[in-house]
Order: structure tokens, then C-alpha cells, then sequence
């Protein structure tokens, strides 16, 4: 299956966006291919930032929004129209920053998405500013003496917030990525994949990262308590190992669904307008 | 005009033609209720009536009153000159006496209104609505119930029409409601000489402009109302919240303006009619949403009801100064559909009609209210309203080699829906070709820049058939009142009054400039009455070749009422003689 779009890929040479471009393409191809989601029900959804380029090289259904807007549109599309399975890639400083009350908001309300988060760490695309997930110290060019404020940690904050799937990943493991990329699109409810994404140009960390990470193993993820555990042993700030693989999962009601269907037609709608007109005299 | 009233007044020996009722009291009295129950009262005798609503920004406390003015005429303004005040506190007789004149009949709280405050001209029915209320052991805000039955007494309506009223209004507890209204209009004393006809005319239902829109934004297909509550515009959010299963409408209510906007654009990305409704402040954050949809062309309509600002501003009050706002908001250019309609009819009709041109042209189109129009409440009449016209999008059925962006010579690309078909559909806020892929070629920007922009004057055109600019009152006259929004209302009530023309353009962007021009010919005075401190409509219409002679001007966030306006267009024609 070809899902390549006629355009040139711009992305540096070694940017971890390729990993999530050649994970995400396999997943869905083979889950398209197992009859699993027909091709037409995927919806992709961009912010803006090198990550969104994705939704170019795609040939997919696919909504290029505004920075740090992703989820609101995802939210949007998924209410109209509930058997599309909606996809929203994000960066941090778009997702975790200009965009942050919508993501809150999305995993407060369960809504039936999945957010991949390419985390670099850094505003590639504005050519090397500090993010909300920089580490304490980063020195940017807004920030040429350091950065004075601690980062975020997005999964504790995705869990006290209500998402029922958090998890994550990194570019330099494909393998991994695509399990959890599967898993995710396949979750009924909010589903977050934070990908720790190597930006070669602005904010190389494969050397920090290769010896720290780890997958998880017989983490029991339906735990609230020992999800909340395993996502604060790293503060993206402090040296600690650093666990991959799905710390939460949960089956909760989804927004769409509370939301109802509502189809009347229009002689229905007709009829009630008549009505209320009638209640009014 | 107070000779002209005064003479409809008492057009029929002692038969009420046109009058106006205050009633007033403390925020959290009810009043707001009372005086819709009033008006509702008034409808089954076959009036016309229009109610205007003042009320604080606060929850208790404050005064707070309702004009209901009501008439054998079509009317949509307000009479600064009160024939009936209904007083349930002190305030209502201090802070009105303007308003009152020699013949106005008083119905007054006599447990809590000091006599000798009474202006003694006035006729005066007292009613001791505390130690009724008491006996029966019933909500204090059951005293409205009190005061309308008192009234009904004074001007021999009958018990059976607010038994009917009441029990027709849903409100809460309706039984102490009408008990309470009965001994109100038993302890009452009547009004000698006047009384109310019952004229067998089509009794109208009465709604706010806020329903009215959201009842024409249904009517035309409307499938999600998307909102975060900012008055002047909640009235739609709630109304439509309550009806949602019934007019098979979702509603959704979210963080804020900027997670609004983008969900509808979402929504209608997968084919679903959305609308989202905010005030100035709102629209604000709404900016960068709306210059998506003018880049990505997804359909959106936008309603904007005006406040006084800058900033948070007046926000229970009036005005109309978001006319440049929204004509200019967001960066970039690209076609715009904006419509300011003046009354209840027009509010439903370009309500209707936004949402139909938006699809066919998928751009964004705005219906500009204000908290006049919003939250006033008209007789509403739909029969005199033409059926919506048939305005509707191009689908494309087959999706090999699908183009959202596809260049045909109306700049207009036939849609297709995610999920309804197999077309890959890629929309996008980059400057893109015509596939919907990001470019930065600037022959593929000019190409698609033209694209967007050739559609607006094929808008104009199609708005040739429905009057974008309405004409009243004496066509033949040299001397022009140009208003837009609700101020129509009041414009021709007083250019009606003195035999002059009214000019009022409904549709402000495409501008109807050969309309306008059309409706101005043989004017020598063209006077622009607006609700700002700048006249943006006087501003507008320069720039596009009309002349304005003079501008009449209100910007304190109270409508115009018939003798304000009257005295302000009678001294600049005096004037000018």
C-alpha cells in the first residue's frame, strides 16, 4: 500500500520525525490491510511546527490546523462525524504550549482521539527556542543564558487531567513505537503517545537518552496509583531512568458518545420549530 | 412626538392603541419573567409588542427593569414615555420620574413605596403586595405574580387570560403563581375610563432576537451550535441547549473562544453545519479560527452580538461598535459573508441565509446582533417572512483524483465529506495547491489567492435577488436616515413620523455599494444613525463613494428611544432649513 503524497519531504536528514512517519505509516497500513479501520475513517489532524510536515507526506484524510489547535479540530471532527478514527500529531511547544487548556480539556473530557506528541524539546521550526518540556537551564536563543524554569512532566499532568491512555516512546525505537502506536489508535477514549523525538539541528539528546531508557516490564497499567509512580521516576529534568511502553490504560465513557446522536429530519425539525412557535403565543 | 403618542394613545375613547409598560425592581425579583408574562398577557388581545430589558451586570441587587411597549403596529423600539408603572420597590418611582407623565396610571408596592415619594398628577392603584405574600406564605419573588394580577384588574383583562398565560409559561410553582395573582387582582382598584380590545387579529409568539436566530440557523440545517457563554449571545447557547434533542442540534460548551471556533471548523470539515455564538471579547480569540476558515475555506457562521467596550466594557448593554471588527478580523485577505439584520423577521431570514451562502461558498460568514436585537423580545411574525431560498453546495460524487482545492472559474471547489465518501480530502491553513498540500510557489499562491477572492462577487450577485439594502418609509423624500442593525426599529418609527426615507443596508460585507447608491439617489440629507462614537457605517459608506451629510450618534449603551431620536433628527433637520 502506497500512502505517499506528491510532495518533497523537508524534515533534516536524521530527524526523528522520519521514525514516526515510517512507524505510523506501517501501523496503518497494516491495520487498514486487516480490514481493521477502512483507509476512508482516518482522519489526521496537524498543529504547526516540523511535526505537522506529516500530514503532508500522507495520503490520508487530513486537517493542517493552527499552532497548538490540533485537538480542538480533532475533538470537533470526531463529534460530527464518531466513526472516524481522528489522529492528532503535535509538538510540544504546540500541544504542551500554545495549546495546552485544549489538551487538558480533551483528556478531561475523554474525547475518542489519539494525540502523538513529537517531543523534541525544542521550537524547531522557529529555529531553537526552549519548549515547556526543556530541560532546566536549556540555553535557546530566547534563552541564550539558560532557561529559568523547570519543564512540565505532560504525562503526570494527561493523568491528573483524566486521559485513559499514556504512554511512551522514542525515535530511535520503531519497533516499539509501532506497538504503541497501534495500541493507541485501537483505545476507545483519549489516548496520548509522548514520543521523545531526537532533533538533530536544535536539540540532540540520543546520547542522553540511550542509556537511560528502559522499557517497562509486568507494570500493571489499569493502577492508578503505580501509573502515577512510574511517570514521576523522571521529571523530564533530573537524571533517572527513563521508562517507555503504556503506563495507564483505562475504559471509561467517551465525550462523543455522552454527547448523543442527534438526527432529526427535516420535517421533525420543522414540526418542533412549530411547536415552540405555538408555546411562544 | 409626545403629542403624536398621546393621540394613539387615545385614538378610541378610552380603547388602548399604543402603550408602554414599566416594570421594575431589584435584580433577582423576577422582573425579567414578569415582564415576558406581561407581554405574553398583551399578545392574546392581538398586539404587537416589543420589550426592552435593562438589567445590571450582577446576580442580586441592582435595579433592573422591562419596558414592554405594545402597539396595534408592528414596532421594535423602545418609548422613553411610560403609560403604566409597575413599582415593586422604591427605585422603580425614583429613578423614573422622566419617564412618567400626567396620564401614566401607577400600580405601586404599598408595603414598601413611601406616599409622599408618589408623584400625585398620576393616577395610583396601591397594592400591599408584602402582606399578601406573607399571609400566603409564598416566595417573595411570587410578588410579580401579584403586581400582574393587579394590573390585569386595572385594565378589566380577565382572571382567565393569566390563569392561561401562567399556565402556559412553565414557570416553576404555577398554582401560588396564579393564587397569588388572583388576590393581587382582587385587592386591586381599576383605571376608570380604559380598557383593552380584543381585536381579532393573529396572535404572534413572542421570542428574543436570540431565539429567533438560532430558530433561522435550524431552520436552514443547523447541526452544532458550539459556544462559551458571553452575553449578549448566551441566550442562543441555552436555548438551543434545551431544545437540542428535539431540533437535532448538539451543543457543546468548551474551555473557551478559541477551542469554539476550532471544533466547529472541525465539524464542518466532516460535513456538519456548525455555528458558534460570542460577543466582542470573544470574537477576539476568535480571529485566528476565522482567517483559517477564510484560508482553508471550511464553512462557519459566526454570530457577534455587540456590547459596549473597549474591552470587558458594559457587558449587559448595547451597542454597535464591532462593525469595523468584524469586517477587518483576522490576518490575511479573503471573502467575508456579513449580515446585521434590524428586527426579528430579518434576524430569522439572514440567519437562514448566512448558513446557505456560507456552504455554497464555504467561507465564513458573521450575523452581527447587538444586545438590543439579542436580548429584546419582538412579536414575531413568520408568515410575512419569504421561504428560505434554495442555496446549497456542490458535492462532488466521484473521488478519483478528488481536489479540494480544484481551480473552476467560480473559485468555488465542490465539497466532499470525510466518511461519506472515499476521497482523501486534505484541507489546510498553509498556503496550499490544489490538492490541499503545503506550497510556497508563488505562482500556485497567486493562482489560489485569486481563487478565494473571485467568489465574492459572485456573493454580490446572488444577494441581488434577496434586498441586501431595505427602503422605508417616504421614498420620495429628499432628507435619508441610514441605520443598520437594531436601529432599524426606531429609525422608522421616527422617519415614518416626520415623512422621511429610511436607508438601511442589511448586508455589510460584500457592501452593497450600487444598492446603497441606488436607495441614496435624490437624497440631499443622509443622516447615519448609529450606536458608536465614530460612525463606522458613515465611515464605510464614504469610503465607497456615499455621502453622509450628518451623523447622529449614541454610545452611552442605551438604544435610541422614539423621542430621543426624534428630538436629535428634528434639530439637525431645523437646522439645516
Amino acid at each position: 500500500m502506497n500512502l505517499a503524497t506528491h510532495t518533497h519531504n523537508t524534515w533534516c536528514p536524521g530527524c526523528g520525525n522520519f521514525s514516526i512517519l515510517n512507524a505510523f505509516k506501517s501501523v496503518i497500513t497494516s491495520l487498514i490491510q486487516n480490514e481493521e479501520i477502512p483507509l476512508e475513517n482516518f482522519v489526521l489532524v496537524s498543529g504547526i511546527g516540523c511535526h505537522a510536515k506529516i500530514v503532508d507526506y500522507i495520503a490520508l484524510n487530513s486537517f493542517y490546523s493552527l499552532h497548538g489547535r490540533a485537538v480542538p479540530v480533532a475533538t470537533g471532527i470526531t463529534c460530527a462525524a464518531p466513526n472516524t478514527r481522528v489522529i492528532c500529531f503535535s509538538g510540544d511547544g504546540d500541544a504542551y504550549g500554545e495549546g495546552l487548556e485544549h489538551l487538558i480539556f480533551a483528556a478531561k473530557r475523554n474525547v475518542n482521539i489519539t494525540v502523538i506528541i513529537h517531543n523534541n524539546r525544542v521550537y524547531g521550526l522557529t529555529t531553537g527556542q526552549y519548549t515547556p518540556t526543556s530541560p532546566f537551564g536549556f540555553k535557546g536563543r530566547s534563552t541564550p543564558h539558560g532557561s529559568c524554569e523547570k519543564p512540565l512532566n505532560p504525562l503526570e499532568l494527561m493523568l491528573a487531567s483524566g486521559g485513559t491512555f499514556l504512554a511512551r516512546g522514542t525515535s530511535h525505537g520503531i519497533d516499539q513505537l509501532k506497538n504503541l502506536f497501534r495500541e493507541a489508535i485501537l483505545h476507545k477514549g483519549f489516548s496520548l503517545v509522548d514520543v521523545l523525538q531526537v532533533c538533530v539541528t536544535y536539540c540532540n539528546l540520543y546520547e542522553y537518552y540511550a542509556p537511560r531508557i528502559y522499557e517497562l516490564q509486568n507494570h500493571d497499567s489499569s493502577c492508578f496509583s503505580k501509573a502515577s509512580a512510574k511517570i514521576k521516576e523522571w521529571d523530564y529534568n533530573s537524571d533517572a531512568p527513563i521508562a517507555l511502553g503504556v503506563f495507564y490504560k483505562e475504559v471509561k465513557p467517551v465525550f462523543g458518545d455522552l454527547c448523543g446522536n442527534r438526527v432529526s429530519s427535516k420535517e421533525q425539525v420543522n414540526a418542533r420549530i412549530q411547536d415552540i412557535l405555538e408555546q411562544a403565543t | 412626538m409626545r403629542e403624536t403618542g398621546a393621540s394613539a394613545f387615545f385614538t378610541q375613547k378610552f380603547m388602548l392603541e399604543q402603550f408602554s409598560i414599566l416594570i421594575g425592581g431589584n435584580a433577582g425579583d423576577g422582573i425579567d419573567s414578569a415582564g415576558l408574562v406581561l407581554a405574553r398577557i398583551l399578545t392574546q388581545f392581538g398586539f404587537h409588542i416589543y420589550v426592552y430589558r435593562d438589567y445590571p451586570s450582577l446576580i442580586r441587587g441592582g435595579h433592573t427593569f422591562s419596558i414592554i411597549r405594545v402597539s396595534r403596529k408592528k414596532i421594535a423600539a423602545h418609548s422613553n414615555r411610560i403609560d403604566f408603572l409597575l413599582a415593586l420597590q422604591q427605585d422603580c418611582i425614583d429613578l423614573h420620574k422622566d419617564k412618567i407623565w400626567e396620564q401614566t396610571g401607577i400600580i405601586y408596592n404599598s408595603d414598601l413605596i413611601k406616599n409622599d415619594s408618589l408623584p400625585l398628577q398620576c393616577k395610583l392603584i396601591p397594592v400591599p403586595l408584602e402582606n399578601i405574600i406573607k399571609e400566603e406564605k409564598a416566595m417573595p419573588v411570587i410578588r410579580n405574580a401579584c403586581m400582574i394580577g393587579a394590573f390585569c384588574k386595572a385594565l378589566g383583562i380577565s382572571k382567565n387570560v393569566i390563569e392561561y398565560v401562567f399556565k402556559k409559561s412553565k414557570i416553576p410553582d404555577i398554582e401560588m403563581n396564579i393564587l397569588i395573582a388572583s388576590l393581587g387582582f382582587e385587592s386591586a382598584g381599576v383605571f376608570k375610563d380604559l380598557r383593552i380590545e380584543n381585536v381579532p387579529l393573529k396572535r404572534l409568539p413572542l421570542l428574543s432576537g436570540n431565539e429567533i436566530i438560532a430558530l433561522g440557523l435550524v431552520k436552514a440545517g443547523l447541526q452544532t451550535y458550539i459556544s462559551y457563554p458571553m452575553t449578549p449571545s448566551s441566550g442562543i447557547l441555552h436555548f438551543l441547549a434545551k431544545n437540542s434533542d428535539e431540533l437535532g442540534c448538539l451543543v457543546i460548551h468548551p474551555e473557551n473562544e478559541i477551542a469554539v471556533i476550532l471544533m466547529a471548523l472541525g465539524c464542518s470539515y466532516a460535513g456538519n453545519k456548525a455555528a458558534v455564538g460570542t460577543s466582542g471579547g470573544g470574537f477576539c480569540l476568535m480571529t485566528e479560527g476565522l482567517s483559517l476558515s477564510g484560508m482553508a475555506e471550511i464553512p462557519l457562521v459566526i454570530v457577534v452580538g455587540q456590547r459596549p467596550g473597549p474591552s470587558t466594557g458594559l457587558p449587559t448593554y448595547s451597542s454597535q461598535t464591532e462593525l469595523n471588527f468584524v469586517l477587518n478580523a483576522g490576518q490575511g485577505e479573503f471573502p467575508r459573508f456579513v449580515v446585521a439584520p434590524g428586527d426579528a423577521e430579518e434576524a430569522y431570514f439572514w440567519s437562514g441565509m448566512s448558513l446557505a451562502i456560507a456552504w455554497k461558498y464555504q467561507i465564513p460568514a458573521i450575523i452581527l446582533s447587538d444586545k438590543t436585537l439579542a436580548e429584546g423580545v419582538f412579536s414575531f411574525d413568520n408568515d410575512s417572512i419569504s421561504n428560505f431560498p434554495e442555496i446549497t453546495p456542490v458535492v462532488e460524487d466521484s473521488y478519483k483524483e478528488y481536489k479540494r482545492y480544484e481551480n473552476t472559474e467560480s473559485g468555488v471547489s465542490p465539497l466532499a465529506f470525510i466518511s461519506r465518501s472515499k476521497a482523501v480530502i486534505k484541507v489546510n491553513s498553509y498556503e496550499h495547491d490544489e490538492y490541499g498540500i503545503t506550497t510556497e510557489d508563488p505562482s500556485v499562491t497567486m493562482v489560489m489567492q485569486h481563487k478565494r477572492l473571485r467568489k465574492e462577487k459572485l456573493i454580490l450577485h446572488e444577494l441581488e435577488d434577496f434586498e441586501p439594502v431595505g427602503v422605508y418609509g417616504n421614498r420620495d423624500a429628499d432628507t435619508a436616515l441610514i441605520c443598520w442593525g437594531s436601529n432599524k426599529g426606531v429609525c422608522c418609527e421616527v422617519g415614518e413620523a416626520l415623512g422621511i426615507k429610511i436607508i438601511q443596508p442589511r448586508v455589510l460585507a460584500p457592501f452593497p455599494v450600487q444598492e446603497l447608491l441606488k436607495a441614496c439617489s435624490g437624497v440631499t440629507q443622509c443622516i447615519c444613525v448609529e450606536n458608536n462614537a465614530l460612525g463606522q457605517l458613515a465611515c464605510l459608506c464614504r469610503c465607497s463613494g456615499i455621502r453622509i451629510d450628518d451623523t447622529v450618534l449614541r454610545y452611552d449603551g442605551r438604544p435610541f428611544s422614539i423621542e430621543e431620536l426624534t428630538g436629535e433628527i428634528q434639530r439637525i433637520i431645523v437646522k439645516k432649513e
